[in-house]
């Protein structure tokens, strides 16, 4: 069984704000929420399916549901892959409106780490991880784990910071063209390398912005699509994986890309060469310049020379990424990238991207998530989606 | 310089980890300055993080194996930013090192400024006291 065409996104809605210092995290959810559900032409009681990952504030999906007032809910889902989540759940929801067991699922995102920076809902359930005290004691955040995979990967394939620095620099030439962006101006590779070392070798250029905000997605059966206002956009793939640290053997250039990707082209029936547009998840340069390679738009090892040859640029490079400005300029609510990848994936096969990034003729796009770190263990989904006419 | 596996106060942050009936051997182990590694009793696999279970073949059987504490640098960074019990404390090197005997751990290099770090570079065990009966296995320039 397949879920090509068997779901369509009908709702996608991305919070405006940048910076919310006034609400609470359920209510943005609930904003998104709400957006979504206007975007797609439904309302909460249209919904019977609820989708949330570890964002969401209280007891699993049940204190969002209440809170949202979802009173006609048959399915819950509430898998958490960090910034991946979002697009594993709209495999999920793919999957169980194929199966019958929902015909409207509603997917939300929200975060507030610009107003309140430090507040992880996740961190009790880290601290008390099996491998937390072989890991933790050592000192490692974020950008240092991600650090430790590009240092490797410069080491294995002779990648170059500046390399790395042209794909902020892709981005930026994007977030031009988005008002709502966090970094609106575009950057050069020499001002990414002036930018101040975090963690040796990622600059603080190459590193996603922090900010508030959220999303969501409303994914419909075909026959509840049909009756929509709205062009939709046909879920034709997914695919998703774990990267495990995989008792001591782990491998810093390799992710869950390497199984995500080709589960998802084999499941749409396409090929590379089919992509029209790309969203790409994008936490630091090094997340997308290993997932451009594990997906196989390149070979292994050379991203490199792949994204420094301008081949991410929309809308005429061979493979335009993040037209938004991606989390490396615009927006990475909750520092959590997924939500984002799959709204702007909708927006170019909707053909509403800003003008001057719209990919002309958008037919099929790609989308990826890798949740978790590079470092260590993370989660990889892919989605391939079409045109409603694909 | 001192012997490789003794115990000395840490010029980093040495924080507590959490011990558990599961780990508790090992991180004993390190307060002795001793590396301890998990060993399948069915398949022989080394096991890391160490684990009641081999998570190659699912044997229950496991036995706690002493390791030279010898290795190379898998991978390394310089990090500059660091959060909670490092908050403050300097530039600081987080690395993954490969042991002679194969497993790949995370860990400190020590003891070697910036510009002496080369992915590859052979390197030792040190121990550093955390106060609370446990060590941290880090590691310097061999
Ligand atoms: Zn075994």
């Amino acid at each position: 069984m397949s879920i090509r065409g068997k779901a369509h996104i009908a709702g996608a809605h991305e919070h405006p704000d940048r910076k919310i210092p006034d609400k609470s995290i359920a209510q943005v959810h609930a904003e998104v929420a709400i957006g979504a559900l206007n975007d797609a032409g439904l309302t909460m009681r249209d919904v019977d399916a609820y989708f949330c990952a570890g964002d969401a504030p209280g007891f699993g999906p049940v204190s969002m549901a209440d809170y949202l007032g979802l009173r006609n809910l048959r399915y819950l889902d509430s898998t958490e892959t960090g910034g991946s989540s979002y697009l594993t759940h709209v495999g999920h929801a793919a999957a169980a409106i194929a199966a019958g067991k929902c015909r409207v699922a509603l997917i939300t995102l929200a975060g507030l780490p610009r107003s309140q920076p430090g507040q992880r809902p996740d961190g009790v359930r880290r601290s008390a991880a099996p491998e937390a005290g072989f890991e933790s004691v050592f000192g490692p955040t974020t950008v240092s784990m991600y650090a430790l995979a590009a240092r490797r990967h410069m080491h294995e394939f002779g990648t170059t910071s500046a390399q790395l620095a042209a794909i902020k620099v892709a981005a930026s030439q994007h977030a031009q063209h988005n008002p709502r962006a966090m970094l609106p101006v575009p950057v050069t590779v020499e001002e990414v390398l002036d930018s101040p070392m975090i963690s040796d070798p990622l600059h603080r250029l190459d590193c996603c912005v922090i900010t508030d905000g959220g999303g969501a997605l409303v994914v419909v059966a075909p026959e509840v699509a049909a009756g929509l206002p709205r062009q939709t956009v046909k879920v034709l793939g997914h695919g998703e994986s774990p990267k495990l640290a995989d008792n001591g053997r782990i491998d810093l250039t390799r992710t869950g890309a390497v199984w995500s990707g080709p589960r998802a082209l084999e499941e749409a029936g396409v090929t590379h060469a089919d992509i029209d547009y790309a969203s790409i998840y994008d936490s630091f340069t090094i997340t997308v310049l290993q997932a451009i390679e594990d997906l196989g738009f390149c070979d292994k090892g050379k991203g490199g020379g792949f994204v420094a040859d301008g081949s991410l640029l929309a809308p005429h490079g061979r493979l335009p990424f993040n037209t938004d400005g991606g989390g490396l300029c615009n927006n990475h609510p909750a520092n959590r990238g997924g939500m984002t990848k799959v709204i702007e994936a909708v927006r170019q096969l909707r053909g509403e991207a800003s003008a001057a990034v719209q990919v002309p003729d958008c037919e099929l796009a790609l989308a990826h998530g890798n949740g978790g770190s590079l470092g260590t263990r993370s989660a990889a989904a892919t989605l391939i989606l079409g045109r409603e006419d694909a | 310089m001192t012997a490789p596996g003794i115990l000395r106060p840490a010029p980093l942050p040495a924080p507590a980890p959490p011990v558990n009936a599961e780990t508790k051997p090992y991180w004993d182990a390190t307060a002795r300055g001793q590396l301890l590694v998990t060993q399948c009793a069915d398949c022989q696999a080394l096991i890391w993080y160490p684990r009641a279970h081999c998570p190659d073949c699912a044997s229950p059987r496991t036995r706690w194996l002493p390791v030279s504490g010898r290795g190379h640098v898998y991978s390394y960074t310089v990090n500059y930013r660091g959060e909670g019990p490092y908050q403050g404390c300097g530039p600081y090197v987080l690395a993954y090192v490969e042991l002679d005997e194969g497993p790949r751990m995370m860990t400190n290099i020590v003891e070697a400024g910036p510009e002496a770090l080369q992915v590859g570079m052979p390197v030792e065990v040190v121990f550093h006291d955390t106060g609370e009966g446990s060590a941290l296995p880090r590691f310097r320039p061999a």
